[in-house]
């Protein structure tokens, strides 16, 4: 007896109540955003906000049957989910259906299914299998590049079907890869290339060359302790040179143009303000109406329905990758911090939890389950306050959608059912 | 530190959003209005401006609908211009014009495009103006005057301005607003409150609704009509006989204050400012800056009274008690101070008590009475100080503070004014004899001779002259009911107004009796000096005339003031005898007198200081003899502008 009551208490309340906060603003906003006239019902199937209470129910049902099954088999399952998840990418080529220039979804009757969402929880478990692999050393160049393969191609998959932001998502394995042992080289790597990148938009050739000359050789002056040689140095300095002259290639001729004008409206680089004026009409137009509609809120915000941009549908895409406008126009500051708080709480919370599990395949998957929310909380969350460049994904949980909302669930409980069994780890 | 990076990571990014949010939210963000809200549009539902009646019920001023095509900058698509220019029967150079003004103004306020639209051009335009995203028709209601006359005392509307806008932000471009006259001093009565619907906006710019079920709208609130003070048939034929004239008019009511009529010449058919030629019309009367058609000389044409002030110098010598009405001076063609000659006086019986002194309008009487009021006490400045208050008590020497659109002062010069001119205690009554007689530093306005004349006649007070007489379900102010007491005893009026009757019986305005109405009156002249290329030069002296009637019980207090008319009773005293005839016969019996007025123009007076030749003046001019004048003229010479 004593038995079973600890069993029916020992899955993370903490992270449930979390996801039941966030899923359940996020449906409240998705009423505010979707609605057209008034409501009739929440379950009007024709409207965006009936489907999703639906999709909310289903939920329910994905939750008892992920935390019902046996936790050994996800670990011994891995390796097929993850070829199934890639098959259904592939089989997109062939059955697809075109969204918005996107060929992401399978459609099956009047509902659609992006297998993209499901293939991170996939990915995740492959990632996690292959690291916990006793025979698997992050240290050897050879498993490093067999890690990466098992990312990369879903993301090669993803970019072909032409969702650029989903491919992103991908990025965020590398947390996971760090913590698990790569050398510190790769993090100074990855943000040299982020700070070079800037740098050479913003700049231009002549100063990063002249600021990275310091840095490289500043850096081989005054090292005392495992100094570089100056041929190294000097190698070091002309990949930095090379790098930078190919971002500046890839930016002009490589992006398409509506990435470009994203990239140049983020870092301000056009000046002639007629062609400014331009591009914002052309590519700036979602964001300055995010961004009005959520300084609109002020503190308190206007109220749940009672945002005049959110009814008058200013922000297009607003129930999908522009919700948490919704959030800052009817919410206010109040609201819209909770929801960031809301965030980062669960984000720590499952960091928390990874830490502490005893199979490294646990740890991994937890690890992976809180990058991936991570980068989609901060690309979405960073694209509708105007901090980052337009990348459309979802805000996790939040956002309208079937395939997205089942997706991270599964993720995330899997990892709750993983949890709830480390005292049977030994 | 591999364990740490991703939450450290983590909670970055959570403090820098929650930052941003602050800066977007709290920080930088201005107050929500309803009216700032880019997803609501507000309709404005202009209501029915208030009538205008005279008090006899006429009608004068009523609306008509007019239809101006409004622009919202920001909210414009690109348009076939060739089209819209085409409708608006505008050049393509206009439509940039005033585009641009309009972008310029506000990208997100309205602004008219093109004012007043013929109803022809709106039929047509209105089909085709859901083509054009950005504009859009706004109905509004313009006057439409039922006569001819009044147009200083009716005003206009015209489109509010930007420093109104901002002083009064219940106004926007476009607007109509009072710019003179009743409607400037009504403007609010007049005009009611506009009502406004709030109506939520898709981001297509479509409606999609009203804000909350237009918890917000307000209704409009239709003007009130008023009824205003003037009767139209005796401001017509002041009108009338101002023709070729320049001056004022002013009648009131004794027993009221109520303006009967406010007459000034030049004036125009006030249908001339309305509608499109409206802008056009304004500019001539008000570059035209020898005219002056736009400056109402009842209101504002301050000069030196002359003759009709030294009746307030009778009544407070009275009530000061230093004369009696028995007391004689003599006159030996003037007033002689040792042997220096103060002033001049015309031939006349000598010597005169106070009655011949008012009927001749013997100078050197009043000079004597001036001099024995101030210099009754110790100090001139004292004196001078209590004299100035007993004149000010007859609503002279400053604003009336009343419901007219504009005004003037006046002046009555009190003790410390000469101590400051000459020093304290270094001046006397021989400073300043002027004022016996009205010339020198006093001055008054026609209105406020008017209610002199009124305060006499009501032997004592008077009610502050004002232009409304009743409001649609509103009470006027209370400080048009209130009575002013002067601070002459009741008493000392009846010697003084016995004078003034014999100006009609026996003095200088025998000729204008009007028979069977006892007419109190008092003529004045002034001399007029003007800078001509900064060279002082004498030009004809203006003529005065203040009068009430009947004697007892007046119905009718007035003052005519006539530029360059010469002495008191040539022009002025005749036509204020004829109005006082026309207002309590109803008819003109002194045909001869009329016929006087209408067939003598000083037009030629007025051209001569800008000929440029030499020119004479007084008694060495002829006077213009014109054509009969009539009634119709009046409305045709005066609005000749229209037809231009």
């Amino acid at each position: 007896m004593n038995l079973e009551s600890r069993r029916s208490f020992r899955f993370d309340w903490m992270i449930i109540v979390l996801f039941l906060l966030i899923v359940g603003f996020g449906w409240l906003n998705i009423v505010s955003a979707s609605h057209e006239g008034d409501i009739v019902s929440y379950f009007d199937m024709s409207q965006p906000y009936g489907k999703h209470t639906i999709f909310i129910g289903f939920t329910f049902v994905i939750i008892v049957l992920i935390l019902s099954i046996e936790a050994k088999f996800y670990e011994r399952f891995a390796s097929i989910i993850y070829i199934i998840a890639m098959l259904s990418l592939v089989g997109l080529f062939l059955f697809g259906k075109d969204v918005n220039g996107a060929r992401s979804w399978y459609g099956i009757g009047s509902m659609t299914l992006q297998p993209s969402e499901f293939a991170k929880f996939a990915t995740a478990l492959a990632v996690a299998k292959y690291m916990s692999d006793l025979q698997t050393d992050m240290n050897t160049i050879k498993d490093q590049l067999r890690a990466i393969l098992i990312i990369f191609v879903p993301a090669i998959l993803i970019l072909l079907q032409n969702d650029a932001g989903s491919t992103l998502v991908y990025a965020s394995f590398f947390f996971v890869f760090y913590r698990e042992g790569l050398q510190q080289i790769y993090l100074a790597i990855v943000l040299s290339t982020i700070i070079l990148g800037v740098l050479v938009l913003k700049y231009g050739i002549i100063v990063t060359a002249i600021l990275s000359a310091i840095i490289v050789f500043s850096v081989y002056f005054f090292r005392r302790k495992k100094r570089a040689s100056l041929l190294q140095s000097i190698v070091i300095y002309i990949i930095c040179l090379v790098f930078s002259y190919g971002v500046k290639l890839f930016y002009q001729h490589g992006l398409k143009e509506h990435q470009q004008n994203r990239i140049s409206l983020w870092l301000r680089l056009e000046k002639d303000p007629i062609k400014l004026e331009q591009m914002k009409k052309a590519e700036a137009y979602n964001l300055i109406q995010s961004e009005t509609a959520i300084s609109s809120g002020g503190l308190t915000g206007k109220g749940f329905l009672e945002g005049t941009r959110t009814t008058g549908k200013f922000v297009p895409e607003q129930h999908t990758d522009y919700i948490f406008s919704t959030v800052g126009e009817e919410w206010g500051f109040l609201g819209s911090a909770f929801v960031v708080i809301l965030f980062v709480a669960l984000i720590i919370r499952v960091l928390y939890l990874a830490e502490s599990q005893k199979s490294q395949f646990s740890r991994v998957y937890g690890y992976a389950v809180a990058s991936i929310l991570f980068i989609h909380f901060t690309i979405n969350i960073g694209m509708v306050m105007g901090l980052i460049p337009t990348v459309g994904i979802p805000l996790p949980l939040f956002s309208y959608g079937g395939s997205g909302l089942w997706g991270f669930t599964i993720l995330l409980f899997i990892f709750v059912k993983l949890d709830s069994n480390k005292i049977n780890e030994w | 530190m591999r364990k740490l990076l991703l939450l450290i990571t983590v909670i970055f990014v959570g403090i820098l959003f929650i930052a941003r949010l602050f800066y977007l939210q709290v920080y930088n963000k201005e107050a929500y209005s309803l009216y700032d809200d880019i997803a609501i549009r507000q309709e404005y539902h202009y209501p029915k401006r208030g009538y205008v009646y005279d008090r006899n019920g006429k009608l004068l001023v009523a609306n008509q609908p007019s239809y101006d095509v409004m622009v919202i900058p920001r909210e414009v698509e690109p348009l076939d211009t060739l089209e819209f220019c085409n409708l608006l029967k505008i050049t393509k150079e206009d439509f940039t014009k005033k585009y641009d003004k309009a972008y310029h103004y506000s990208p997100r306020l309205p602004s008219v495009f093109v004012p007043q639209l013929s109803k022809k051009d709106y039929a047509v335009l209105q089909e085709k103006m859901r083509k054009f995203d950005g504009f859009y028709i706004q109905k509004r209601s313009l006057r439409d005057y039922q006569t001819s006359i009044g147009a200083n005392v009716l005003g206009d509307i015209g489109e509010v301005n930007r420093r109104t806008i901002k002083n009064d932000p219940y106004y926007q471009m476009g607007d109509l607003i009072g710019k003179q006259g009743v409607e400037l001093s009504y403007e609010k009565v007049l005009r009611g409150v506009k009502g406004v619907k709030f109506i939520q906006k898709d981001r297509f710019n479509k409606n999609i609704g009203p804000y909350k079920e237009g918890k917000f709208d307000t209704l409009p609130q239709p003007g009130k009509d008023i009824t205003i003070t003037i009767d139209s048939e005796l401001q017509k034929y002041g009108e009338l006989l101002m023709t070729n004239k320049r001056g004022g008019i002013v009648a009131i009511e004794p027993s009221s204050g109520e303006i009967l009529a406010m007459v000034t010449g030049p004036s125009y058919n006030p249908n001339i400012l309305v509608g499109r030629e409206r802008s056009k019309n304004y500019n001539k009367l008000h570059y035209d800056s020898i005219a002056k058609p736009l400056y109402d000389r009842g209101l504002l044409a301050q000069y030196p009274p002359g003759s009709p002030f030294k009746v307030i110098n009778a009544l407070i010598a009275l009530q000061e008690g230093v004369v009696d009405t028995d007391d004689k001076v003599s006159c030996r063609m003037g007033y002689y101070y040792g042997s220096r000659k103060l002033t001049g006086c015309h031939h006349h019986k000598s010597p005169v008590d106070m009655n011949d002194g008012i009927a001749q309008s013997c100078n050197a009487y009043f000079v004597n009475i001036y001099r024995r009021i101030i210099d009754q006490g110790d100090d001139s400045g004292d004196a001078m100080n209590n004299w100035a208050r007993h004149a000010k008590s007859f609503g002279l020497g400053n604003f009336l503070n009343n419901d007219l659109s504009v005004g003037r002062p006046g002046r009555i010069p009190d003790g410390d004014y000469y101590d400051r001119a000459y020093g304290d205690n270094r001046w006397g009554s021989t400073y300043n004899v002027s004022n016996a007689i009205g010339q020198g530093e006093v001055e008054a306005t026609p209105i406020q001779l008017a209610n002199m004349a009124a305060a006499i006649g009501n032997r004592g007070y008077y009610y502050t002259p004002h232009i409304i007489k009743a409001i649609e379900g509103d009470t006027i102010p209370s400080q048009y009911t209130s009575l002013k007491q002067t601070t002459i005893d009741k008493r000392h009026f009846e010697p003084v107004i016995e004078g003034m009757f014999d100006v009609y019986n026996k003095g200088t305005a025998s000729t204008l009796k009007i028979p069977g109405i006892d007419i109190c009156g008092k003529t004045g002249t002034a001399e007029n000096f003007v800078k001509i290329d900064g060279v002082k030069t004498q030009l004809t002296d203006h003529s005065i005339f203040v009068a009430f009637a009947p004697k007892d019980d007046p119905k009718i207090a007035i003052a005519v003031f006539v530029e360059n008319g010469y002495w008191g009773s040539r022009f002025a005293g005749r036509m204020a005898s004829l109005m006082i005839e026309k207002y309590i016969k109803g008819h003109i019996t002194r045909t001869d007198m009329e016929q006087w007025i209408l067939t003598h123009s000083l037009e030629n007076e007025y051209a001569k200081p800008y000929s440029g030749e030499p020119f004479k003046i007084n008694g060495e001019t002829t006077l213009q003899l014109v054509d009969k004048v009539t009634a119709t003229d009046t409305a045709h010479t005066n609005s000749n502008l229209q037809n231009q």
